[in-house]
């Protein structure tokens, strides 16, 4: 075979929360490790590795990712937040402030993946029915809460944003 | 879990990503969503010297209808196939695309990498054979087109040759008086179902039906073909009685395994409740009725 197709390191240009990243990273760097050892956002976590349980979602270009199942060369030329990414000049996110109005978490680990399949939702649906919240969160797994309290967590923030946009 | 190292190429056409692939044999595999493919490299069940991306190519995403065939590039996402107009069309697509596993595997997942994985529970190939679909695929020189049903051989094996790729999906657009649905059941969101069904009804009249096909997911090695559920209703009246007899002939013909899904005899049961409801809600939309299903789970019925 040709030895000289492809190369196992890969110049990659990323947006991270606004902020243009240049870097030469390995072709399997995996883009949740991009996110917490090379540039230090460590608020994004990794729960199973396994591409299961959503402590490691990321907003792709708007959508909702699993980032331990995306390479880091896969966000080249694109636009991702994370959970460092919502709150505002210090102030927090309403999702934010309503996960701890509404005891949205306990042991927190879960908590950043929980924020960005919302944070998804409500940017494309400013007022998402009851489904469509638990549809949205489907894919993140807690072990801590029993989900009722990240349900009205999201519930609340939605209805007071959709109140603020009237 | 780190996948082993390998070599990156991101392609700009399918014939160069087919070129090189077929070059490469065996080392190289095409990388389209990821979704199976980075799992299994990060168990390193599968090493692969050299991944060939088809995420850059454009026009790849496609999703075209025209002279009543609907064509589907096979990087179509599933979420983008869930939000397309192509749902209100061919509902049943919107089934399966809106029910997938969860909204971030949706994002990424494509329909070609799902067709070419040949999972014996995957959903897009019970709906898509129930739809009589065509796959059309290129390798460095030409294309090809294959009935789905030559297409999957067997579990995890289809008839793609080496540097050969999924180009696209075509499906007819049903007629008028016909309406399908794929009704599956899992466990929770993020897994793949314990059981399917994906049916596509034509109908004679209100009641009386012209053709059914029918086909069931993970209950084989590649989608089991309802034949003897179809022969229940092909022209005859869709009575309570006809349905309830056509899922008892498919719940019959399904062999499912015991697994951490369930017991053999659990999955027959549950072959016939999604037949059963597949029936039901074909009726309906053939009768022009809105009805919305997708993936059934615990707390999501
Ligand atoms: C947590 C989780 C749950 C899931 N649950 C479900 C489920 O319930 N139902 C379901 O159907 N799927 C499920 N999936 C799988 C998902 O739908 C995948 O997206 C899909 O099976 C593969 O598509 P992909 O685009 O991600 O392909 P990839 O992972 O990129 O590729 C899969 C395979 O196909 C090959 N390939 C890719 N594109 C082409 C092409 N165009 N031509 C030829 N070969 C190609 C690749 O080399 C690889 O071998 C799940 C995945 C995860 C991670
Ligand atoms: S760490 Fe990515 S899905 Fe669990
Ligand atoms: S708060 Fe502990 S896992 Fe969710």
């Amino acid at each position: 075979m040709n030895m000289s197709v492809g190369s196992e390191r890969v110049q990659i240009r990323v947006t991270v929360n606004g902020q243009v990243h240049q870097r030469e990273v390995e072709a399997r760097q995996l883009l949740v490790d991009l996110l917490r050892e090379t540039l230090g956002l460590t608020g994004t976590h990794i729960g199973c590795d396994t591409s299961y349980c959503g402590a490691c979602t990321v907003l792709l270009n708007g959508e909702p990712v699993k980032s331990c199942t995306l390479f880091a060369f896969q966000a080249h030329e694109a636009d991702v937040k994370t959970v460092e990414g919502l709150s505002h000049n210090g102030d927090m996110h309403p999702l934010q402030k309503a996960f701890v109005q509404c005891h949205g978490l306990q042991c927190g680990y879960c908590t950043p993946g929980f924020l960005m399949s919302s944070y998804a939702l409500l940017s494309k649906n400013k007022r998402p029915t009851d489904d469509q919240i638990r549809k949205a969160l489907a894919g993140n797994t807690c072990r801590c809460t029993g989900y009722q309290n990240i349900f009205k967590a999201v519930r609340s923030a939605a209805d007071t944003l959709a109140a603020g946009t009237q | 879990m780190y996948p082993a190292a390998f070599r990156y190429y991101r392609a700009a056409t399918l014939e160069e990503a087919a070129s090189i692939l077929s070059q490469a044999g065996d080392e190289a595999r095409p990388l389209a969503g990821g979704q199976s493919l980075i799992p299994l490299m990060k168990l390193r069940l599968v090493r692969p010297a050299l991944l060939v991306d088809l995420n850059s190519i454009p026009g790849l995403s496609s999703i075209k209808s025209e002279q009543g065939v609907v064509r589907i590039g096979a990087l179509a996402r599933h979420a983008q196939l869930a939000d397309s107009e192509l749902s209100q069309l061919i509902p049943i697509l919107h089934d399966c695309a809106a029910g997938i596993a969860d909204a971030q595997v949706r994002s990424r997942g494509t329909i070609g990498g799902s067709l070419a994985e040949a999972d014996p529970s995957g959903d897009w190939a019970p709906v898509m054979l129930a739809l009589s679909a065509e796959v059309r695929t290129q390798n460095s020189k030409q294309q090809r087109t294959i009935a789905l049903g030559d297409f999957l051989k067997d579990a995890y094996t289809t008839a793609l040759a080496n540097g050969e790729l999924v180009r696209e999906v075509a499906v007819k657009v049903p007629a008028k008086n016909s309406g399908g649905a794929y009704i599956a059941f899992k466990r929770c969101a993020s897994v793949y179902a314990s059981a399917s069904a994906a049916v596509q009804l034509t109908m004679a009249d209100r009641s009386t039906c012209e053709q059914a096909h029918i086909y069931l997911g993970c209950v084989g090695l590649v989608p089991l073909h309802a034949t003897a559920a179809e022969a229940e209703l092909r022209g005859r009246e869709l009575t309570k009685e006809r349905i309830s007899a056509a899922a008892e002939a498919a719940m019959e013909a399904a062999a499912p395994h015991s697994d951490m899904r369930g017991s053999a005899e659990y999955k027959k049961v549950l072959v016939k409740h999604v037949v059963k409801k597949g029936l039901e809600v074909s009726l309906r939309r053939s009768r022009g009725e809105q009805v919305e299903v997708s993936h059934e789970y615990v707390g999501r019925i």
